[in-house]
């Protein structure tokens, strides 16, 4: 990890440093904004861009950054973008911005914004910071995305608001699952998510952090 | 200590970033204001069609302003004597802003603000629904707190001025899934059909807990409030107690009454 390259820091987050995956967060607006695909896709293109601006904008600074206020200084930067974003959306997507509400204006407080700042945009030049940005929105994008089409098609039988299923109601032959249309499924569809993607690529299982005991001796017991 | 980090230098980096962050900010504000002023406005259209019947939320902004041109009349009345105010324009003239204007509104005392508005503008915009000239139905714009903010929305009756068409709230911001439920189509289906005001003409629209019992005399005037939000129920029958009440659109309504809609 002496010098990231390019193409290392832009395809890594996706799936072998997922921040949702690996690194888990940015789980509350993950569970919040995906129930149906397009505010999932309006979030992720939110966070991706504020990720990146945030990041290159902070590393075109860093060297005059003092350390005692760094935070306080990548907060107010990651706040204006965030600010701007939220104008823009309520300006040209007027009825999506009103669907996710408070969660746009919550990506000042998500945890991968701050996260690349601090771990990678503080340290590295401007262009590589921003590619890191957009990479790391790109792997927040896949898992958003991937929850968005599985919930939105088993909970609604529809993509984008097309329908895709027939529903029972309507004469088909799908019942939806309601569930799937409810925060806590995205809790155990990102379980299942990570455990898929633990399965595949071995190295991100933790190790444990406690060993069971071995069986004590029934001697030891008394 | 470096020169990195010494006092001065923190306190100019500070600054510097602050300044350059508003001027970017304020910069987005201001040059987007108009659009989504333009976009505040049709949302507020959309809102009428809708609980006037006469469209959904998925309607395009061309469709709403076109259905909104053709069947739906805009005038300003006098809330005090009921009468018509047609000096003012009903496409400039914002209720809201005359509500805090001291020249426009009147200071409601405690006990009277029932809807806990503190000022109610002299003049408001109505809205008719017409056909062939006659009144089809009416849409009276209210507003009244509930729970965190002030609810602002629309009721419409039909020409009859007692029956509901609709009711819905196009601004709040009452907690998700909870008092947030006011937008839940299923619980503003619950009001097409019911009347507002009893035999005498007093409002007589409730919001009641544990459901409505269809047998009762009173289900006509009965709605059943929403789970898990109390307050915010209470305040939708406070501001509908107030603005169909004498304080709100009373005058106006009995004027229509007497004379005729």
């Amino acid at each position: 990890m002496s010098k990231p390259t390019m193409k290392e820091v832009l395809l890594n987050p996706i799936f072998a440093n997922n921040p949702i995956g690996l690194q888990i967060l940015g789980i509350c607006s993950a569970l919040a904004v995906t129930s149906n695909l397009k505010t999932a896709l309006v979030m992720s293109i939110a966070l991706t861009l504020v990720t990146a601006f945030s990041s290159m904008f902070i590393s075109m600074i860093r060297s005059q950054i003092p350390g005692s206020i760094r935070m306080i200084v990548q907060m107010v930067i990651i706040a204006s973008l965030v600010i701007v974003v939220d104008q823009i959306l309520r300006a040209y997507a007027f009825s999506l911005a009103k669907q996710l509400s408070v969660f746009v204006g919550l990506i000042i407080t998500n945890c991968i914004v701050m996260g690349r700042a601090e771990a990678f945009a503080m340290q590295n030049p401007p262009l590589l910071s921003f590619m890191d940005g957009i990479g790391n929105g790109l792997g927040y994008s896949v898992v958003l995305l991937t929850l968005g089409v599985i919930r939105e098609l088993f909970g609604a039988g529809k993509l984008f608001g097309v329908e895709i299923i027939a529903l029972a109601k309507d004469g088909g032959w799908y019942v939806p699952n309601g569930l799937l249309l409810l925060p806590p499924s995205a809790f155990f569809l990102i379980g299942l998510l990570i455990w898929a993607l633990r399965s595949w690529k071995k190295d991100q299982v933790e190790k444990p952090a406690f060993k069971m005991a071995p069986q004590v001796v029934t001697k030891e017991a008394y | 200590m470096s020169k990195k980090e010494s006092t001065s230098r923190t306190l100019l980096v500070a600054l510097a970033v602050s300044l350059v962050s508003s001027v970017f900010v304020a910069g987005a504000a201001v040059s987007l204001k108009p659009v989504q002023i333009e976009n505040r406005q049709l949302d507020k259209q959309r809102s009428i069609l809708s609980i006037a019947g006469l469209g959904d939320a998925e309607m395009s902004a061309r469709e709403v302003k076109a259905v909104f041109g053709s069947r739906i009349r805009a005038r300003v009345i006098d809330l005090e004597t009921g009468e018509y105010a047609d000096a003012h324009d009903p496409n400039l003239f914002d209720p809201l802003k005359a509500a805090r204007d001291p020249k426009l509104s009147d200071a409601l005392p405690g006990e009277e603000d029932i809807a806990l508005i503190k000022r109610r503008e002299r003049f408001t915009t109505v809205y008719m629904v017409e056909q062939d000239g006659k009144l089809e139905s009416l849409i009276l714009p209210v507003r009244g707190y509930g729970l965190w903010s002030t609810l602002h929305g629309f009721v419409a009756v039909k020409n009859d001025l007692n029956t509901v068409v609709g009711l819905g709230f196009y601004q709040h911001a009452e907690t998700p899934g909870l008092g947030g439920e006011v937008d839940n189509p299923k619980w503003k289906a619950l009001w097409p059909g019911k009347t507002l005001f009893d035999e005498q003409g007093k409002p007589a629209i409730r919001i009641v807990k544990g459901g409505v019992d269809p047998a009762n005399p009173e289900a006509t005037h009965q709605v059943d409030a929403l789970a898990g939000a109390t307050l915010t129920s209470n305040g939708v029958d406070r501001l509908l107690q107030f603005w169909l009440g004498e304080q709100g659109f009373g005058p106006y309504l009995a004027k229509l009454r007497t004379q005729g809609v």
